[in-house]
């Protein structure tokens, strides 16, 4: 390999370096087949760096309050210097949009752009969540449909209006998501000429749900042509409303509460199609940052030994990208979690040890893997599978020695944790899939559907919260479900369901007369 | 396909709406810790921000969460002396133990007390005055204002070199050529004319003496029209000033407060956010802004502001003698047609007996005539005395310009504050 002069040396920059690297980058992503959307890098100033964080991510946001808490905290960490700022900030969208502070160094620079324009933005459109749950061409023309209804929304029916609802979608927000039914993302022009459509049609259909006359014979119900011309949607045939328990809260508010006026329901869609957006994000935390630091550091080294950058940028790297990769120890003052760079990193790393030089281990562990082209293996690896599955699939003994994993059960039952397994032959696998259940998100967030909505009676709607282990809520169930309960419009109650049996009951209004029995 | 924007010149801010939902949201928690500035600081020391905590759970957003119990296991990294089967204390009494080890939680201010964030200069003193609208003092009645301002007032024929105007004064110039060319370029065309007529004819014809004269006046004329100045001196134009009488930008405010022992600090402090707000209030109006302590029980002193608000006195109240001794400094430092001048007065309405009558005289005669405004408050729960009554008089006598209002309670002074100003818009 012919070794050139360094493209800059020293800390600053301008555009003509920044393109200039970033063809080198270019040039050496397309030697390792990544296949990414167009890049628009904006280099923008820290304050807009704050705004941006506080939106998070978003670069066209709707107004409410929480994004002003954000961004005082963002502002009050960065003032007294408790948070750096520069990592990097990227958007799923086509083009994809990265940010680069221009208080960066040369450095922190070509790093964010290995990093996020080519490691991120392969991600997003390589991975399957992504694929099918976002589309990367449509979010900013509907982030932008967004903002203007419901800013429209503020204008006709005032702010503290519009901000209660969105306080009420927020906190319903995580529910807002179909996890096993494929949506269909649409742009904002199509979505602001359906969105007239959808008023009057939802409504309508609303309205046929709540139908219901008190007394009505039940025999007419039982009648199917009958039940078929009143009642198109089957709703009114006696059992159980919904007949199958619903696990996406928002859009079941959406369809069926009974006292939300039209722009009320479109301000929900709205929340929920953004929860929706960031549905794959809040999944492969682990994958898409250990894809992009694993990019980041094979093209630096890659630029590096073509003499492209000098020593003194490679120092400055590798300090920067150690404290990135760092795990700290559970006993350590540092220690906030399992860092998903240094997790990601450390599983994408190996990998392409495993394929490259296999141990007698790899080939026990991944058969399948050990010995073939770890291009190839890397990218189905990125593609096919979420934090849970990938670690399920991909964390090697290797890693799992190298970080000294281990596992704790905690039981209420028990007096003491018992240390269930460590990093050897018979921990392993424990470990591993332990660790892959941590990233679950399905048991991360309490598992809470729709179970069902008194349609005849007094209009009262049920969820059923099924335990996992016998694992309670967090005292923010009141709060969440006085949220609900306002979208509604009637009483709500939660039951908490261990072994098909309930017990706990939430209720919202709280029952004052129930009390005093 | 990569292509750069630089984005740093586009608008900064982008999240100011936000922000000021947030702090609209909470209100009443920032308003809370921005009265406990106000009590702490100096009156002069209030053009800074503020840093202000909210209670975390106070602002939390609520979701769905797991809470401690139930059986479930945390895979942690850095294990360095246990083996499988090891069994462990329950860390601290915090319930979540390793918790932290589960995922990476995404809720910011989860697990913090408080929820710090820093007000903006603005922010806070919008927070101090409460969203109150600033009435828009009248500034002192132009007449008797000494302070001038030159102002442009079109063009004149005179004045000095720096002020010409060079384009009105090539525009006149060029008139003036245009004006004074004319009429010997007619001449001169005629001239021409009647040579060349005389030209053309038979050489017989001709007449050489008209022909001479003819060329001579031709020469004469072409030279006329050089001769025609490029500039003069009446073509010069100088722009105009002339002095026009200017509100004035300086005021003076004094703060006169009874420190008998009839007033505890409770009550002064109730006085200092009334002196505080006023002069906030006029710094926000003026450019320039001074403050004159005037302290009294028996007798009248000035004083520096610290003394003025924490010294302690004893003994009996005569308020004539502050009014006496501010009427001395405004006579000594601070002429009226100069100065704004302001008088905040606080006490509890004691007075010596016949020494109520006194004030009347000495304000309605003396000082009012020359004040811009004279605001009293009267902090005490009890029954008005003598100085109310005689206050009041004045207050009949000057509507426009006197305003007093009794306050029980820290709580009364932004009310209170707001009424005296509202009145002033009303009236104006």
């Amino acid at each position: 390999m012919t070794r050139r002069t360094p493209i800059a040396t020293g800390s600053d920059w301008n555009f003509e370096i920044l393109d200039a690297f970033e063809e080198e980058i270019a040039r050496l992503a397309d030697e390792y087949r990544l296949d990414t959307y167009p890049n628009q890098i904006e280099v923008i100033t820290t304050e807009q760096m704050m705004d941006a964080y506080a939106s998070v991510g978003m670069p066209v946001g709707y107004h409410h309050w929480s994004f002003g808490k954000q961004f005082l905290a963002v502002e009050q960490a960065y003032r007294r210097g408790q948070m750096g700022l520069a990592y990097e900030l990227v958007i799923n969208s086509d083009p994809c949009i990265a940010y680069l502070m221009e208080e960066n160094t040369l450095m922190m620079q070509v790093l964010v752009m290995a990093h996020a324009c080519y490691g991120h933005n392969s991600f997003f459109k390589g991975n399957y969540l992504f694929r099918t749950w976002t589309d990367a061409s449509s979010i900013v023309d509907y982030l932008v449909f967004a903002r203007k209804y419901i800013s429209e929304c503020e204008e006709r029916h005032g702010v503290a209006a519009v901000e209660q609802l969105l306080d009420a979608c927020h906190a319903l927000q995580n529910y807002g998501v179909d996890r096993y039914k494929r949506p269909s993302p649409v742009s904002a022009a199509e979505e602001a000429r359906r969105q007239k459509e959808r008023e009057a049609h939802l409504q309508a259909q609303v309205n046929t749900l709540w139908r219901t006359i008190p007394g009505r014979p039940r025999e007419e119900d039982a009648l199917p042509g009958m039940a078929d011309e009143e009642d198109p949607l089957g709703l009114h045939e006696g059992g159980r409303y919904p007949p199958e328990p619903q696990e996406n809260l928002l859009y079941f508010i959406e369809k069926n509460a009974p006292l939300l006026v039209p722009w009320q329901r479109e301000v929900v869609r709205i929340v929920r199609k953004l929860a929706q957006y960031f549905y794959p994000q809040r999944q492969t935390q682990v994958m898409n940052e250990g894809w992009a630091t694993f990019w980041h550091y094979t093209l630096m080294n890659r630029l590096y030994d073509e003499g492209l950058v000098d020593e003194g940028l490679m120092l400055e790297f590798l300090q920067s990208h150690t404290a990135v990769v760092n795990q700290p120890a559970y006993d350590s003052p540092y220690f906030s979690g399992i860092n998903p760079y240094a997790l990601g990193f450390a599983i994408f790393t190996d990998l392409r040890r495993i394929c490259e030089a296999p141990t007698e281990e790899d080939r026990q562990w991944f058969p399948d893997s050990a010995g073939s082209d770890w291009r190839e293996t890397l990218e189905f690896a990125m593609k096919n599978f979420k934090d849970e599955s990938f670690i399920q699939q991909f964390l090697s003994p290797k890693v799992i020695r190298e970080l000294k994993l281990f596992m704790v059960v905690d039981d209420d039952q028990q007096e003491m944790l018992e240390v269930a397994a460590i990093h050897d032959e018979r921990g392993y696998r424990r470990i591993r899939e332990s660790l892959a259940t941590q990233y679950a998100l399905a048991l991360r967030e309490p598992n809470i559907q729709v179970y069902s909505a008194d349609i005849r009676g007094d209009r009262s709607l049920t969820l059923r919260h099924v335990q996992d282990s016998r694992r309670p809520l967090a005292r923010s169930v009141y709060p969440v479900i006085r949220h609900l309960y306002q979208l509604w419009g009637f009483p709500v109650q939660l039951e908490s369901v261990q072994d098909e049996e309930v017990v706990r009951r939430y209720h919202w209004p709280l029952p004052e007369e129930r009390r005093r029995d | 396909m990569t292509y750069f924007i630089d984005r740093r010149a586009n608008a900064k801010h982008k999240s100011a709406v936000n922000r000021q939902r947030f702090l609209d949201r909470y209100r009443t928690h920032i308003k809370r810790s921005v009265e406990e500035a106000v009590s702490r600081r100096s009156i002069t020391d209030m053009e800074r921000g503020e840093k202000v905590s909210i209670p975390a759970r106070d602002i939390s957003e609520p979701v769905f969460q797991h809470g401690p119990g139930g059986k479930r296991s945390i895979v942690a990294p850095g294990n360095k002396e246990f083996v499988e089967g090891d069994r462990l204390r329950r860390p601290g009494a915090g319930g979540g133990g390793d918790g932290a080890g589960e995922g990476a939680a995404s809720n910011q201010g989860e697990g913090m007390d408080e929820f710090a964030f820093t007000l903006s200069r603005e922010e806070f003193l919008d927070f101090v005055f409460d969203g109150l609208e600033l009435p828009h003092l009248e500034r002192k009645n132009l007449v008797d204002l000494d302070e001038v301002r030159p102002v442009r007032a079109g063009l004149s024929r005179e004045g000095v070199p720096a002020r010409i105007n060079i384009v009105r004064s090539m525009r006149e110039a060029h008139a003036r050529r245009i004006a004074m060319r004319a009429p010997i370029r007619r001449a001169l065309r005629e001239a021409m004319e009647a040579l060349a007529e005389e030209e053309r004819k038979d050489p017989v014809l001709r007449n050489p003496a008209r022909i001479t004269e003819l060329k001579a006046e031709i020469e004469r004329l072409e030279k006329r029209l050089e001769a025609v100045p490029f500039i003069d001196t009446y073509d010069l134009r100088y722009n105009n000033l002339v002095d026009q009488p200017q509100p004035s930008s300086k005021a003076v405010m004094f703060c006169v407060m009874d420190v008998s022992g009839s007033m505890t600090q409770a009550h002064k402090d109730i006085a200092k956010r009334f002196f505080l707000l006023l002069y906030l209030f006029l710094e926000r109006n003026y450019e320039k802004l001074e403050l004159v302590f005037v302290r009294h029980h028996t007798a009248a002193k000035e004083v520096d502001e610290e003394e003025f608000f924490y010294s302690r006195e004893t003994g009996g109240t005569i308020v004539s003698s502050a009014l006496t001794l501010v009427e001395e400094i405004i006579e000594a430092r601070y002429p009226p047609g100069q100065w704004n001048l302001y008088v905040a007065q606080a006490s509890d309405g004691d007075n010596w007996d016949d020494d109520s009558i006194t004030c009347r005289k000495l304000l309605v005669e003396r000082l009012m005539p020359r004040l811009q405004y004279f605001t009293y408050v009267e902090i005490t729960p009890h029954a008005h005395q003598a100085l109310w009554e005689e206050y009041e008089r004045v207050a009949a006598e000057y509507a426009e310009r006197f305003a007093m209002r009794q306050i029980v309670e820290a709580g009364d002074i932004y009310p209170v504050f707001r009424e005296l100003f509202k009145r002033r818009i009303a009236s104006s």
